[in-house]
């Protein structure tokens, strides 16, 4: 979330990553969606109530950034 | 559009919603010069973690910022910083600076946000200059606090609202001992119903804090050299130790620079639904604003990061031509010891009160209704009927009292369903 934050266009992350608002949503490209660690249920909570969910959603807040996860894609998934 | 190049948008305050608008005003595919000002020397940050994360001391003050400084630059956003800006000449147009440097701004945003409410006891001033007395407002507030925060040390907080409340948290956390003082018969008296704040009483007394209700302070004792405070007196008789004193009584609005500027000032700076104020070469947002709110009715002044960030993307489509209204509803959070607690709505004036799940628990959403319709909830752990409270909330419609407390009907069967989804991507 923070290295998103960083773009001109990057995620709103309002709470600023406390997992308390589903501000950061976005979409794991598929070949990385099983390389992250597990959704925790504050996250899957928040995802289950968001009309712009798909399978490979992830509140990016929740994932932090390490030498496993080098060259991850994600895209942005639209404000709701 | 060949004027544009020769517009600058100066925006007033380096808070949330400055650094907010700025990007969004870039965003909105804006090509003016932009410059924010702010009188602190850190670039905008988020003040959320100030009374929870880095009070507890384990991040720098890098790790608030919004956006590090290479994405300002990259965006081209200026900023001028340990800045004051002394007065606005509306008829001119310009800005004066405290080093009484003069600007001329096409379009001025003002996000000058709060400051912390000061104490009216009488030795008030002299609390000021002793080192370990501290409002919660900055981070240099929080660095000063973070010095003295060590195990063992008797913290005092005055005021048991969200900010003293999360204090005691943090200052369980590391092992000090604290005591709460709170001048009304309970805790978040102004914001939450008496049921959350007897939950929130006990949750703290079983953590350890020592929290009285209706007590005010009435004096403070100093140390010799009368530079540090070592007691503070209360109604009753009472006199407790202190090694470090923070206050949290509440906020007032920065509307000073607006109201000698002869704006429209109440209660904030006044705006209408797109966050233009009595000049319509100025916007305002955030914390500091006066604002219509079409879900409540009325005007409201709030004081939230979403508040921020959402009339900043209104009042950057003003500013960029693209206007339209700052319709959202409400929302907060609040984060002590295990209870991850989510707001929608404004509670005021609510008749019924509505409880879902256990408060022994830990686990439950607490619901406002007035004439039946839903006007907030209080979620702890409870991530997911937040979300689907946010929509119940919005939709302003009545709902059944049992019905909404029934734990076997999944609260997502009684909701609005979510929009469908526009095509995404």
């Amino acid at each position: 979330m923070e290295t998103l934050r960083e773009y001109e266009w990057g995620v709103a992350a309002i709470c600023g990553g406390m997992c308390s608002c589903a501000t950061c949503h976005v979409y794991v490209a598929p070949e990385w969606a099983g390389k992250l660690p597990d959704r925790q249920s504050d996250e899957s909570d928040l995802l289950s109530e968001l009309q712009f969910r798909q399978e490979t959603s992830r509140l990016s807040c929740q994932v932090r950034l390490d030498d496993a996860l080098n060259g991850l894609s994600v895209k942005l998934a639209p404000e709701e | 559009m060949s004027t544009e190049s020769h517009d600058h948008i100066y925006i007033v305050g380096a808070g949330h919603a400055g650094g907010e608008l700025a990007f969004s005003l870039r965003q909105q595919g804006s090509t003016a010069a932009i410059t924010i000002v702010g009188e602190e020397a850190y670039l905008p940050y988020q003040r959320p973690p100030l009374s929870k994360a880095f009070l507890k001391g384990d991040l720098e003050p890098s790790a608030l910022y919004l956006r590090q400084q290479a994405a300002f630059e990259k965006a081209n956003i200026n900023l001028l910083l340990s800045r004051r800006v002394e007065r606005i000449e509306r008829a001119a147009k310009k800005l004066v600076f405290d080093d009484g440097r003069e600007v001329t701004y096409s379009k001025l945003a003002l996000t000058t946000g709060g400051r912390a409410r000061r104490m009216t006891i009488s030795q008030a001033a002299q609390a000021e200059r002793a080192k370990n007395f501290h409002y919660l407002r900055t981070i240099d507030d929080v660095l000063a606090i973070r010095s003295r925060f060590e195990a063992g040390q008797r913290l005092v907080i005055i005021g048991g609202g969200y900010i003293g409340l999360e204090v005691a948290a943090t200052a369980i956390a590391r092992d000090l001992n604290v005591t709460v003082l709170e001048a009304l018969p309970r805790v978040l008296a102004r914001v939450t119903a008496p049921e959350l704040s007897a939950f929130y009483e006990q949750v703290h007394r079983n953590a350890g804090v020592d929290l009285r209700t209706n007590i005010e302070v009435t004096g403070l004792d100093f140390n010799a050299d009368a530079d540090a405070i070592t007691g503070v007196h209360c109604t009753g008789g009472v006199l407790v130790p202190a090694d470090l004193v923070v206050v949290g009584i509440g906020q007032l609005p920065n509307t000073e620079l607006a109201q000698a500027a002869g704006l429209d000032v109440d209660n904030g700076i006044v705006v209408n639904e797109f966050a233009v104020t009595s000049d319509p070469d100025i916007v305002a947002a955030g914390d500091c604003t006066n604002h219509p709110s079409v879900f409540c009715g009325r005007r409201i002044r709030l004081e939230s990061v979403p508040n921020a960030v959402e009339q900043s993307r209104v009042a950057a489509a003003t500013l960029a031509g693209k206007p339209r209204t700052y319709d959202a509803v409400p929302w907060f959070w609040s984060d002590q010891y295990d209870l991850k607690l989510q707001m929608t709505g404004l509670s005021h004036g609510y008749d019924q009160f509505v409880l879902r799940g256990s408060m022994n628990n830990k686990s439950f959403a607490a619901f406002y209704l007035k004439d039946g319709r839903m006007i907030a909830c209080d979620a702890v752990n409870r991530a997911q009927e937040f979300m689907i409270a946010k929509r119940m909330v919005a939709a302003c419609k009545p709902y059944d009292a049992a019905a909404l407390a029934d734990e076997t009907v999944p609260l997502k069967n009684l909701a609005p369903p979510p929009p469908a989804p526009a095509a995404a991507g």
